[in-house]
């Protein structure tokens, strides 16, 4: 909770740049360094076909390998060649990220994975949320990352999950699970004055903190914590964006996370997620109502809802938004049209300070045992960023942390400047 | 309720106790009720035949009630037998090993389809068309008996070979995912062994399968050893295998070769870390989570377990009878877990008019969901469980179950309508938590004597303030322990 004291401590940046701030200010806040930046870490879970994604259209090996589920180069969206002079084009239903591409303010990773790369959905997801593949049961990064962060405020990490993702979780890192605005309220059996009633005994009961039990006054924190975060979190149930956000679960996820920083809440790092990518049986990209179709055209409409508001509103200079995938699929289609677990898949960072653009180089589809940039035999799709070079590059550069401490090792990696 | 040491004992042997239970195990001795806990055997397994019948809690099911197939149906059967089975240990088991042995639905579901995910997890042999057992029935089964035996039938359970990815482990491609946490997680630990005994075990587990229909709903499924897919080579582990140290599992005929997979799991069960690995879990599940374990106690307990041919029921025995768990400083020194929460919160508040329907959301939210642990290492216990959303949710839950409970508090609390203080106390005489004293009494009776006007112990008043205090002491701290 934000006392009085911590307000005036924390400057200008603590209360961010909400409330459509003068032009000076907001460039005070940022002034003041990273303490208003906004990182929106999205999970794309069950394992995301990034040959359907960023097509390789000109590869003869891409139409080959998948007779029924190739994507028509007539019908892919441009976005030009990346740095091996390899034209790629967006999934046609991704129209949206294609303007937000030209505009500069999306950055494509192609090939992010890690050596010996797990094919299992919650190894996988352990990896990417711990950033340490021989030991996926410790803390996530981005839980370490906010345990250095001062001070932590009880909204400063906000999941719109039910539950705290591994990638937030680190001992003494409070985070607010609302996976629902409405929802995080005090509710009471009783209406009126009763409820009223109910709300301050609840406050008061929660500060007595008794010292010689500690395990008690943990529990007391968070009860207190959810109190003191009560009123800011339901400010953004009133929230009117200026954009319609599509009316599915990830866009209505999307914009309780652009109500909760327009409203200045002081979160640093969001999380959500939108699955369905485990794409094994029928997963045709090419049709409207196809399954990877749909999951293209949910993605594109969150996303594209999300960055115009955060436009309107001012904040998009101040916020990032990273995907992220427990692995990419086969290159060859399976028996039943679609595709089975692989390797190294594409991240998306997107953003008003993004230096957009194609990074890293696509894969040659070339089945060849010894084609380099495939791995198992030709049949996945090799790593060629680290992604915790990935995630090295946010926390030194976009959210003034120190990376070499949040990952336990040095990732940087040259010429990858995305921000 | 003479003895806090019962109340004790079926906090955590159990759920909590309702007043029904209280009528069962209030005449007996500390003894004598640690001896019923444990003999469940001889107590009718019944609970199911309740279901549906007034005077228990209720189900919400999309359609008709099918907890063998649809995973929503399993969970309220689940959690109905936690509220009213007679059996409490057998359940609180279950409940332990499907955390140590943690499968989740969403990956079956992937994999075999919902229903047949469902039947894999939790069906009843006897309620099912091909007598399909599921896992939380093995877990039922083989509660108390040997882990040598247990972990036999987990490594040959449908579920979890599609979960740890056995039905995909033959001699052509190796999988190490089962052995790999059968080490890991089921037996010895992380550190207590090498890579190279990963793809020792991935090769002992060789032809480890699954046949049969997983696409029609009615058909049979289950584990196949295959002879042809085992690797039969020699495999030779950084531990000792057998009884003379030898640490290499012979070369074996393909036929002969499940016997790779039986030597090595009775060696992983026998050996002295994988007892004190098993101790201390239990010792954080059933004695405390807020004090070390002792390690002279983690110590006979590890003996207890391997004296017993790794039997678990006399180690349990051995663990409620001693003086660690009977010490009132382990009393409420266990941080509940949302499954424990929310059936205590009903055991204790009441249930009728209420439905296992409205706890599925909450628990979500709360961060535990029955039949999906996060991953193979289960749910993390403790502090993990109170994350500001988390603990906002149990509130919350316990606001609807006391607006629920409205009418049945304030008619069950009429004796005490007296004063606003007599109130209190009845309320907190019906819920276990720690003692309340000083500052928070205080802030309790306060908000029962604010009234608008005079206290009457009017109908208005007593709904009122019963429901508002139950939602207060449910939601407060000190009430998420055991």
């Amino acid at each position: 909770m934000i006392t009085r004291r911590q307000f005036f401590k924390g400057g200008i940046a603590a209360f961010t740049v909400g409330y459509a701030a003068p032009e000076f200010l907001s460039d005070l806040a940022r002034a003041q360094g990273a303490a208003s930046r906004t990182l929106v870490v999205l999970d794309l879970t069950g394992g995301n076909d990034g040959l359907s994604f960023l097509v390789p259209y000109t590869d003869s090996f891409y139409y080959s390998r998948r007779p029924t589920i190739a994507i028509p180069a007539g019908t892919v969206l441009q976005v030009g060649a990346d740095s091996s002079g390899k034209a790629l084009g967006l999934h046609p239903k991704l129209t949206g990220l294609q303007e937000i591409f030209n505009q500069g303010r999306l950055a494509i990773v192609q090939r992010a994975g890690y050596e010996n790369s797990s094919r299992s959905h919650f190894s996988g997801t352990d990896i990417w949320s711990t950033g340490n593949p021989p030991n996926t049961q410790g803390s996530g990064w981005l839980g370490r990352y906010l345990s250095t962060v001062k001070p932590l405020d009880p909204l400063s990490a906000w999941t719109t999950t039910g539950d705290t993702p591994h990638a937030l979780q680190s001992s003494g890192v409070p985070v607010a699970s609302v996976p629902n605005v409405a929802g995080y309220a005090f509710a009471s059996p009783n209406g009126g004055a009763e409820a009223a009633l109910e709300r301050t005994a609840a406050a008061n009961i929660a500060s007595h903190v008794p010292v010689d039990q500690p395990h008690v006054a943990f529990v007391g924190a968070s009860v207190q914590a959810a109190m003191a975060t009560l009123d800011r979190v339901a400010t953004v149930a009133q929230y009117k964006p200026s954009v319609a956000y599509p009316n599915n679960g990830f866009g209505q996820a999307l914009q309780a996370v652009a109500g909760a920083m327009v409203k200045g809440l002081g979160t640093r790092v969001f999380f959500v997620t939108t699955g369905g990518y485990d794409t094994h049986a029928s997963q045709d990209p090419i049709t409207d109502t196809g399954a990877y179709a749909r999951l293209m055209t949910t993605l594109d409409g969150g996303l594209k809802a999300f960055f115009d508001d955060l436009k309107g509103t001012g904040l998009l200079s101040d916020t990032l938004v990273l995907s992220f995938s427990e692995f990419g699929r086969r290159i060859s289609e399976n028996g039943s049209r679609g595709t089975d677990h692989g390797a190294a898949s594409p991240m998306l960072a997107m953003g008003g300070l993004v230096r957009g653009g194609l990074y890293g180089t696509a894969a040659s589809l070339n089945p060849d045992a010894a084609n380099p940039t495939l791995e198992n035999n030709g049949a996945d799709v090799h790593f060629e960023t680290d992604f915790r070079s990935v995630y090295a590059r946010i926390i030194d550069n976009w959210l003034g942390g120190d990376s070499v401490g949040v990952l336990g090792g040095n990732f940087r990696k040259p010429g990858l400047d995305f921000v | 309720m003479a003895d806090p040491r019962i109340e004790h004992l079926l906090r955590r042997a159990g759920f909590g106790a309702s007043a029904d239970d209280l009528a069962v195990f209030g005449n007996l001795s500390y003894g004598a009720a640690v001896d019923r806990v444990i003999n469940y055997e001889l107590v009718p397994d019944d609970v199911d035949s309740k279901i549906g019948q007034p005077g228990y809690v209720g189900m919400t099911s999309n359609g008709a009630f099918s907890p063998n197939t649809a995973i929503n149906d399993a969970r309220q059967r689940w959690l109905f037998r936690m509220v009213h089975s007679n059996r409490p240990l057998q359940e609180k088991m279950a409940l332990f090993w499907h955390n140590y042995f943690a499968t989740g639905y969403t990956k079956l579901a992937g994999a075999i389809q919902a229903a047949n995910a469902t039947r894999a997890l939790a069906a009843k042999p006897s309620e099912d068309p091909a007598g399909q057992k599921g896992q939380i029935e093995l877990f039922r089964e083989r509660a108390l008996g040997p882990l040598s035996e247990m972990l036999v039938a987990v490594a040959q359970d449908p579920a979890m070979l599609v979960w740890l990815d056995g039905n995909t482990n033959t001699k052509a491609k190796p999988q190490e995912n089962f052995g790999r946490e059968l080490m890991e997680l089921f037996t010895r630990g992380v550190g207590f062994y090498t890579e190279d005994d990963v793809y020792a075990a991935a090769r002992v587990f060789t032809g480890w399968n699954l046949q049969g229909d997983t696409r029609s709903t009615t058909g049979a499924f289950g584990f196949v050893y295959n002879p042809n897919a085992h690797e039969t080579t020699a495999k030779t582990f950084s531990f000792p295998i057998y009884g003379d140290g030898g640490r290499t599992i012979p070369s074996r005929s393909a036929s002969a070769g499940m016997q790779d997979g039986i030597d090595l799991i009775g060696a992983l069960a026998g050996h002295p870390e994988t007892a004190r690995r098993l101790a201390t879990k239990l010792y954080g599940f059933f004695v405390s989570e807020t004090s070390d374990p002792p390690s002279s106690f983690i110590d006979r307990l590890a003996q207890m377990y391997l004296q017993s041919g790794t039997r678990i029921g006399p180690v349990i025995q051995y663990l409620f009878s001693s003086a660690e768990f009977q010490a009132p400083s382990a009393y409420f020194s266990r941080y509940s877990w949302p499954v424990e929460y929310v059936v205590k919160a009903m055991k204790e508040t009441g249930w009728t008019g209420f439905s296992l329907g409205s706890t599925l959301s909450p628990l979500v939210s709360m961060g535990q969901q029955l039949f999906e642990p996060p991953d193979v290492a289960g749910w993390s216990l403790g502090r993990d469980w109170f994350s500001t959303g988390a603990m906002l949710t149990r509130m919350n839950f316990a606001s609807t179950l006391a607006g629920n409970q409205k009418f049945n508090l304030s008619t069950a609390a009429a004796p005490a309508k007296q004063s606003p203080q007599a109130v209190l106390n009845y309320m907190l005489s019906r819920m276990t938590m720690p003692d309340v004293t000083g500052a928070v009494y205080n802030d309790l009776l306060a908000y029962a004597g604010a009234v608008t006007g005079t206290w009457t112990g009017s109908t208005a008043q007593m709904q009122a303030k019963t429901s508002g205090l139950a939602h207060l002491i449910l939601g407060s701290a000190e009430y998420q322990f055991l």
